[in-house]
């Protein structure tokens, strides 16, 4: 009964301090744990993996840098997969915050792959609107972003020759942190469109959008920095996001068992009490 | 494993503002204070500069400047699509928002507000009905034998799920009987999606500790 009047009792700033720790431990000297895909991660591979080579993806990076841990190891892994495909990859963003950081990540990727701005990738930048510039998309997308990031004129840029409206691309990939995000894509495109859908996502809305995976409507996904790890596995990566996943592990170990003991305390004190 | 610490200042100054944010676990302290409201002031600002320069001035004032600077031809049908002089129309809507500040003219913020509505209205609603109505209910009814066990299993499950869940949510009678063990099922459902929506929560938070202490190890002390 002592044990449990004292885990009632625990200073929270020892949660704080073991939470801290496992997480830090794992990052100075790795576990490796094991990590297999799920479905839901295959699935998203496999979306890309059957694009035809070197045909033109939209990829609507809608994110600020208060997701980077879990949708910059996405982004980064999808250009890559796509690149290595020698599709022409057209980015957008449409979340107000995220256009510099997904700039940064576009040319990293671009220079690492040898990828030619203009040619193979083209990042288009931000355009306020939400979901009118997704319809919008939809009509003509030279229209809807008339500029690339840097100012330059997209007519005359040779990957957007022949690029008109959603028509142009045989996939749509969508990494989102809220909104606007892929819930819109699934609402304002899949729909009206039929553009088939892969989406990475942060954790928060992951259990959101199952749903649309199940009814097919998204042909993918990757949750958190959990799907981010399982889809580095598939592209035999180690990126921050697999290399991160050992910390993850042992903090929801942790959560879980403070979880267990919580309870415990609670039903000590109320049989106290009852006593 | 060996440090070699960051050259650059500003990965330096975001490592003391981590740091200053972090030692509020501890407790409040000055520290903190300082670091939180240089954040809310710093990000209202950068907002405020973001919103003029990719918004007023990348959606209005460029083109606007484009149509009517005559060198594109007709200020209503020029090369690029953007390049309208039409958009003069949405810039007064704009314009009328401020209305509100002066009380005798305040009516007429309610022009460009029922503009935004209308327009919000209209695409939300067919993009629900469209995306999550019809394709939602359609992907509800599910053969509950697919000739495998386990999938004709998880489709029993999820048809359950769903029925008691609804149940749960019908109030024009008592919850009692059989609605009482329907409904306490689907609160069970409930229970279940809630469990696993604080699990995909807590690791959305440890993953952005993990990005801070991947930024402080890596990006700032340099560990290798």
């Amino acid at each position: 009964m002592r044990l449990f009047e004292g885990l009632a009792r625990l200073d929270r700033r020892w949660i704080f301090a073991v939470t801290g720790l496992l997480v830090l431990i794992p990052l100075l000297w790795p576990l490796n744990l094991p990590l297999s895909s799920s479905p839901p991660v295959r699935a998203y591979h496999a979306a890309i993996a059957a694009v035809p080579d070197g045909s033109h993806v939209l990829v609507s990076c809608d994110f600020d840098p208060a997701a980077k841990p879990e949708l910059e190891p996405m982004a980064r892994s999808t250009l890559r997969q796509l690149l290595a495909k020698r599709c022409k990859v057209v980015v957008v963003v449409l979340y107000q915050g995220g256009a510099r950081l997904v700039g940064q990540i576009v040319r990293e990727v671009a220079a690492e792959r040898h990828a030619v701005y203009g040619t193979d990738i083209v990042d288009l930048g931000y355009k306020a609107g939400n979901e009118a510039v997704m319809v919008l998309m939809g009509q003509s997308l030279p229209n809807t972003f008339p500029r690339d990031q840097d100012g330059l004129d997209v007519r005359t840029l040779p990957i957007m020759r022949g690029v008109r409206n959603y028509s142009s691309f045989p996939l749509l990939v969508s990494l989102s942190t809220g909104y606007p995000g892929t819930k819109e894509y699934v609402q304002q495109v899949q729909g009206r469109f039929h553009i088939p859908i892969v989406a990475g996502v942060t954790a928060v809305t992951a259990p959101t959008m199952y749903p649309y995976l199940q009814t097919g409507q998204l042909r993918g996904l990757l949750g958190g920095m959990a799907g981010a790890a399982e889809y580095e596995r598939l592209l035999d990566e180690r990126g921050p996001a697999s290399r991160g996943m050992d910390a993850q592990s042992l903090a929801h170990v942790f959560v879980a068992l403070c979880i267990v003991l919580g309870n415990l305390a609670q039903w000590g004190r109320r049989r106290g009490d009852g006593a | 494993m060996s440090l070699h610490p960051s050259q650059d200042l500003s990965v330096w100054l975001a490592a003391a503002l981590t740091l200053c944010i972090f030692s509020f676990l501890y407790k409040d302290n000055p520290f903190y204070r300082f670091a939180e409201n240089l954040f809310v002031g710093v990000s209202a600002g950068y907002y405020l500069v973001l919103n003029f320069w990719t918004v007023l001035v990348a959606n209005l004032w460029d083109p606007l400047v484009t149509s009517l600077d005559g060198r594109h031809g007709s200020p209503l049908a020029a090369r690029l699509g953007d390049y309208r002089a039409f958009l003069v129309l949405p810039a007064l809507l704009g314009v009328l928002l401020f209305s509100r500040f002066v009380p005798r003219l305040n009516w007429l913020a309610r022009w460009p507000l029922a503009v935004i509505i209308g327009v919000y209205a209209g695409l939300k609603t067919t993009g629900f009905a469209q995306g999550d109505f019809v394709a939602q209910v359609q992907g509800s009814i599910q053969p509950l034998w697919t000739g495998n066990w386990g999938t004709s299993l998880s489709a029993c499950i999820f048809t359950v799920g769903l029925l008691v869940t609804l149940l749960f949510f019908y109030f024009s009678r008592e919850h009692k009987g059989a609605l009482g063990v329907a409904s306490k099922a689907g609160m069970y459902f409930l229970m279940i999606s809630f469990g696993a929506g604080y699990g995909y929560t807590v690791m959305s938070r440890i993953s952005l500790l993990i990005g801070r202490f991947q930024f402080l190890l890596h990006d700032w002390l340099g560990l290798r």
